[in-house]
């Protein structure tokens, strides 16, 4: 039995429970006390949330969040596309960094202690293609390596190593990440599988594109066309799941129109509030790609860029909102990124080429709130290349929310962000102590292989369950290539061990992947030294 | 085992009207020859109903041809037969190993009794045969081989014997394209159909009245027609087929005089009370066998029609409405008719013909699981390994394809019963039968796996290379055309607008909205091509956007 299983079911109503749970004396509390249900993860409640908004294009973060104590080299670096000082928004209780003019929202949520403002967020040797960019922000790899999976599928890769198989379970019966839109991207690709979903309409969500079905006419193929739609439709495994949710929550808060991220937002509060164990939700705007008329002549206040930070900031804070009114503000950290920010100097179609490191927002109830970190330094005379250093990697964003709202431990975390980056103190979860991933997630579902010891510094056992036939052990890494093969022949049904011997291999993330038939799992390794 | 009480009573109470009248449009059209545009379009429709998919270098063939000179080459195959399937196995285990036989060799002319050898040749069998599918010649042969495979349905577990296995399907390849009448005479005597049902059981002490029910059920006159056959008739038919056995190290069927019944047979009014001449002697069999046939033909309307409609259903779509029977069955019934039982003519006329490349009958069938399975190699050129030199991974690789089609439930040469698959039968649903809860997750897995991690066994692995494939594209650094080329390949049915420029938005651009950005991945990566990060770049693009056609609905439509 399962510990959790066990304390369930042996867990009276308020009587003294005299045990320890991961050392810590739970004997003065009930079934009911928030830190037993904490650790019991008994509830939806207490189960966390990251909603991340990926701003497509590469965000002029400069022009976002605004360095009014260099304002003179700001304006001329870019006096064409510059915001009046006098409109930039302040934020209490700091005189030296402002928003946007059309972020009344998010200055609200700052001064309210909801908001985090990182300051100069990159890495190493930015890149400056939307693709490439794109890509390491979603996978978590250096500038100058290549990473086929995403860094929130590896994180629930280690926290769900099972997923697909016996998926959906009681212990995680819901999507363990969802993506509003129509297609998944890469940053919840797990290892060997996407850990993520992604829906338009949780209502009527299958084969929406863009919230449009393709029409099916009343032809032959029409009507077999419609034929398969509906299979498909019943055998979505999170379907029932999804709607159930959604039926769940008939009234939510007010949220602006003509505001495509504000409709994904209120898809997600739903979601959320109606009782998914869904982990991690991913949605976009679009539009960020600036290079011309970013601001309208006369006005810099006004135009495309100043449309997407009012969209933004009241989508975020219409979000919050709903989420406070439907009471589960307690439970959801968001943050914003884009690939990249933008060049200091402006260009002369009012606009901005693509840059390097930008702010970050991070928000939430439980965000520590504050400016990180100093504004850009902008030099007097900014030549067009001329790029923002970054101060803060972006990769100790994920890691500081990993560790401090999903309580990763310091292991975990080198298998998912492949090395130790800084902890910045972002936001705070009470339940986090020196607990780590709960075992009860790491076994849900059908464990096919698994590795002991992990990490280990030489070599490891890894222990597999074949139905029979072909069954193929091999690692791989980062990349997906096949580096070393454990074993590859046929099988009698049953568990058998092989060893891992990595001489050779440098230290760092490798996966034993499991090949039966149409059967695959990929299970996270961690050589250290 | 009474296989029969068990088949009748379940396709009993599915028997409904005769055709179903369809709620859908439906088309006038008939068999007047097609003149309209051959384009990719049209090549596509032909290709993926005649052949297992339509890959790029056949549609490019094919466009340089006239319909008619297109049909023509479908139609006369000029390929030799394939070469017979080797030892891909070991001695491992066995009491009478096939010493003989070196491996890499053809095991078909090695008679052999040893269970595990046998069961290692039906295994064999059964790969080779989904490698000859992927690996077919630019012509309908393999098409009609499965056509007939369904049609003359067989079980290895029932055959067992892998040297008849073998030669019952080269039977229905080397038939595929003639007459079948002989064909019905040729299945009749065939070792492997004498052992499916029963044939080499049947005496004149001890009737086994399987085949002849078959004979007439399923193979020529069916069971529709008003009158029809009686069981008096399947009785008699039993006894003029009895005396027929089976030569085991030479595969064959061959006539016993003994067992034989000698007595005259007498059939109803359905067959005008025919007598059947009782005989003795050693060609008393054959005699009375083609006194069978004649008569079973001689009910030409009722032989014909059947067969067109199966036809039919296997190249253009299940349901048979008022207009396409006046239209198209009935002309084809007597094509079939005037042209002694010749299947190539029928074949001929209905190709070309405007119902065929009616609009209305274009992206209407739903992909059998080996339709799914084969066309996805062939079309995204799946490299397998090399069937020569690497004999034993190619056949453990299509072995794969082969288990994994079978869980879409489509085990070749081990169809349900000899009704053959239920999708080609079974009234009201026919095709859909093909998709259910069970079926479509697992086609969508399949193709997943395809396109991301592929199948790897013995250090080899088999993939879809989705650059590869976006290679044979007209012009694949413009993702408008890219999308375009790659659909006109893998859907028949079309996407709109908003969704082509929504997925080409959100895989191939990233959430971009300049075309150039992919343009310039593209042109990154071909002036480049080692370089791992452009290689990337477009490679999981590409193959994000490939899993998601095949994920869409419109994917499993031909």
């Amino acid at each position: 039995m399962k510990r959790r299983d066990f304390l369930r079911s042996t867990l009276p109503t308020a009587t003294i429970v005299p045990a320890v749970i991961n050392g810590f004396s739970v004997k003065a509390f009930t079934a009911q006390h928030p830190i037993v249900q904490a650790l019991m993860g008994a509830t939806t409640d207490t189960d966390k949330v990251l909603v991340m908004i990926q701003m497509n294009g590469g965000n002029d973060g400069l022009n976002m969040v605004i360095p009014i104590d260099g304002y003179g080299n700001y304006v001329n670096a870019r006096s064409n596309i510059a915001i009046p000082q006098n409109r930039i928004l302040t934020l209490s209780g700091n005189d030296k960094t402002g928003l946007h003019p059309s972020m009344t929202g998010l200055q609200t949520l700052y001064n309210e202690g909801k908001l985090s403002v990182v300051q100069a967020v990159g890495y190493p040797s930015p890149n400056f293609s939307h693709f490439r960019a794109t890509d390491i922000w979603m996978s978590a790899s250096d500038s100058n390596t290549v990473v086929n999976s995403g860094w929130a599928g590896r994180y629930l890769g280690v926290e769900y190593p099972n997923y697909p198989n016996g998926y959906p379970n009681a212990t995680m019966p819901d999507p363990l990440a969802i993506q509003i839109g129509s297609i998944t991207s890469l940053t919840l690709q797990g290892p060997a599988v996407n850990m993520g979903m992604s829906i338009s309409d949780p209502v009527n969500f299958y084969n929406l594109i863009d919230g449009v079905i393709d029409p099916a006419p009343d032809t032959p193929w029409g009507k077999e066309l419609k034929y398969i739609r509906l299979i498909a439709q019943q055998t979505q495994q999170y379907a029932t799941a999804i709607k159930n949710a959604a039926a769940a929550v008939p009234t939510q808060g007010a949220y602006p129109s003509n505001n495509t991220l504000a409709d994904q937002l209120k898809i997600v509060a739903r979601l959320v509030k109606g009782g998914l164990k869904t982990r991690i939700y991913m949605v976009s705007i679009g539009g960020f790609d600036t290079h011309s008329a970013q601001v309208n002549t006369g006005d810099t206040t006004t135009g495309n860029h100043a449309t997407l930070m009012l969209r933004l900031s009241d989508a975020v804070k219409a979000f919050m909102d709903d989420l406070k009114g439907l009471g589960v503000d307690d439970r959801v950290v968001g943050m914003t990124f884009s690939e990249f920010g933008r060049r200091i100097k402006s260009n002369a179609s009012m606009g901005t080429d693509h840059g390097a490191a930008a702010p970050v927002f991070v928000f939430g109830k439980n965000v520590k709130s504050g400016v990180v970190g100093t504004n850009p330094a902008i030099p007097t005379n900014a030549s067009v290349n001329d790029n923002i250093p970054f101060q803060y990697d972006f990769r100790s964003i994920y890691a500081s929310i990993l560790s401090q709202w999903f309580c990763v431990n310091n292991t975990d975390l080198q298998t998912v962000m492949f090395k130790n980056f800084q902890n910045i103190a972002l936001c705070t979860n009470g339940a986090c102590g020196a607990t780590g991933i709960d075992d009860i997630y790491r076994e849900a579902g059908d464990q096919l292989i698994i590795n002991y010891p992990n990490p280990f510094v030489q070599s490891t056992k890894v222990t597999f369950k074949t139905k029979g036939g072909h069954t193929l052990v091999h690692v791989i890494d980062t990349l997906g290539r096949s580096i070393r093969t454990l074993t590859d022949k046929e099988y009698t049904p049953g568990v058998f061990n092989v060893d891992f011997d990595s001489s050779g291999l440098p230290p760092g993330v490798y996966y034993v992947r499991l090949q039966n038939g149409a059967i695959q799992q990929v299970r996270s390794m961690l050589k250290v030294r | 085992m009474n296989r029969r009480d068990f088949l009748t009573a379940k396709r009993k109470s599915a028997q409904k009207t005769p055709d179903s009248i369809s709620q859908t449009a439906r088309t006038q059209s008939g068999l007047t020859p097609y003149t309209g545009a051959f384009g990719t379009e049209e090549v596509v429709h032909l290709l993926k109903r005649t052949m297992f998919g339509a890959t790029a270098e056949d549609v490019t063939y094919f466009k340089t041809r006239s319909v008619t000179q297109a049909i023509d080459e479908l139609l006369n195959p000029t390929a030799a037969l394939p070469a017979p399937p080797v030892k891909d196995y070991n001695e491992t285990g066995t009491t009478t190993p096939d010493t003989t036989v070196a491996p890499g060799t053809t095991w078909v002319n090695t008679y052999n009794t040893d269970g595990t050898i046998s069961s290692r040749r039906r295994s064999s069998f059964k790969k080779w045969s989904i490698g000859i599918m992927i690996n077919q010649d630019r012509s309908i042969r393999e098409k009609m081989t499965l056509f007939w495979h369904n049609h003359f349905a067989t079980e290895t577990a029932e055959i067992i014997d892998p040297m008849i296995l073998y030669r019952h399907h080269a039977l229905l390849r080397a038939d595929a394209l003639g007459d079948f009448k002989k064909m019905v005479r040729d299945v009749t005597l065939d070792a492997g159909m004498l052992r499916y049902l029963n044939g080499y059981l049947n005496t004149a002490t001890a009737p086994d009245e399987n085949y002849a029910r078959e004979l007439q059920e399923l193979f020529t006159v069916g069971k529709e027609n008003n009158p029809n056959y009686t069981e008096d008739d399947v009785k008699a038919a039993a006894r003029v087929l009895t005396g027929w056995r089976i030569d085991y190290p030479n595969s064959t069927g061959y006539y016993d005089n003994n067992r034989h019944d000698k007595n005259n047979k007498q059939f109803s009014s359905y067959y005008s009370n025919t007598v059947i001449t009782g005989r003795n002697g050693a060609t008393a069999g054959e005699q009375e066998l083609d006194d069978l046939l004649n008569m079973i033909f001689a009910k030409r309307e009722d032989v014909s029609r059947f067969i067109v409609k199966k036809i039919y259903r296997w190249f253009c779509y299940y349901t048979i409405d008022a207009a396409a029977n006046t239209n198209v069955i009935e002309p084809l019934a007597q094509l079939l008719r005037d042209n002694n039982w010749n299947i190539k003519v029928v074949l001929d006329t209905l190709l070309k013909s405007e119902h065929f490349f009616d609009p209305l009958n274009r992206g209407c069938l739903i992909k059998s699981p080996l339709e799914l399975g084969i066309a996805l190699c062939r079309e995204f050129d799946v490299k397998f390994p090399n069937a020569a030199t690497e004999y034993v991974d190619a056949y453990n690789m299509w072995d794969y394809i082969r288990a994994q089609v079978a869980t879409f439930n489509q085990d070749f040469a081990d169809p349900p019963s000899v009704s053959g698959w239920p999708a080609y039968y079974q009234e009201p649903q026919f095709y859909e039968l093909w998709i259910n809860s069970d079926t479509l997750p697992k086609r969508n897995r399949f193709t997943d796996i395809m396109v991301t991690t592929g199948y790897t066994r013995s250090g080899k692995n088999i993939k879809i290379d989705p650059i590869a494939f976006a290679k044979k594209m007209s012009n694949p650094g413009d993702p408008n055309i890219l999308i375009t080329d790659s659909l006109a390949i893998l859907y028949r049915v079309p996407l709109s607008q908003t969704s082509r420029d929504t997925i080409k938005k959100n895989i191939l651009l990233s959430g971009q909205d300049q075309d150039y950005y992919w343009t310039n991945a593209w042109n990154a990566y071909i002036a480049n091509p080692t370089d791992t990060m452009a290689l990337q770049t477009v490679n999981t693009r590409l193959r994000d956007l490939y899993k998601y056609f095949m994920n869409l609905a419109e994917y499993q439509l031909a």
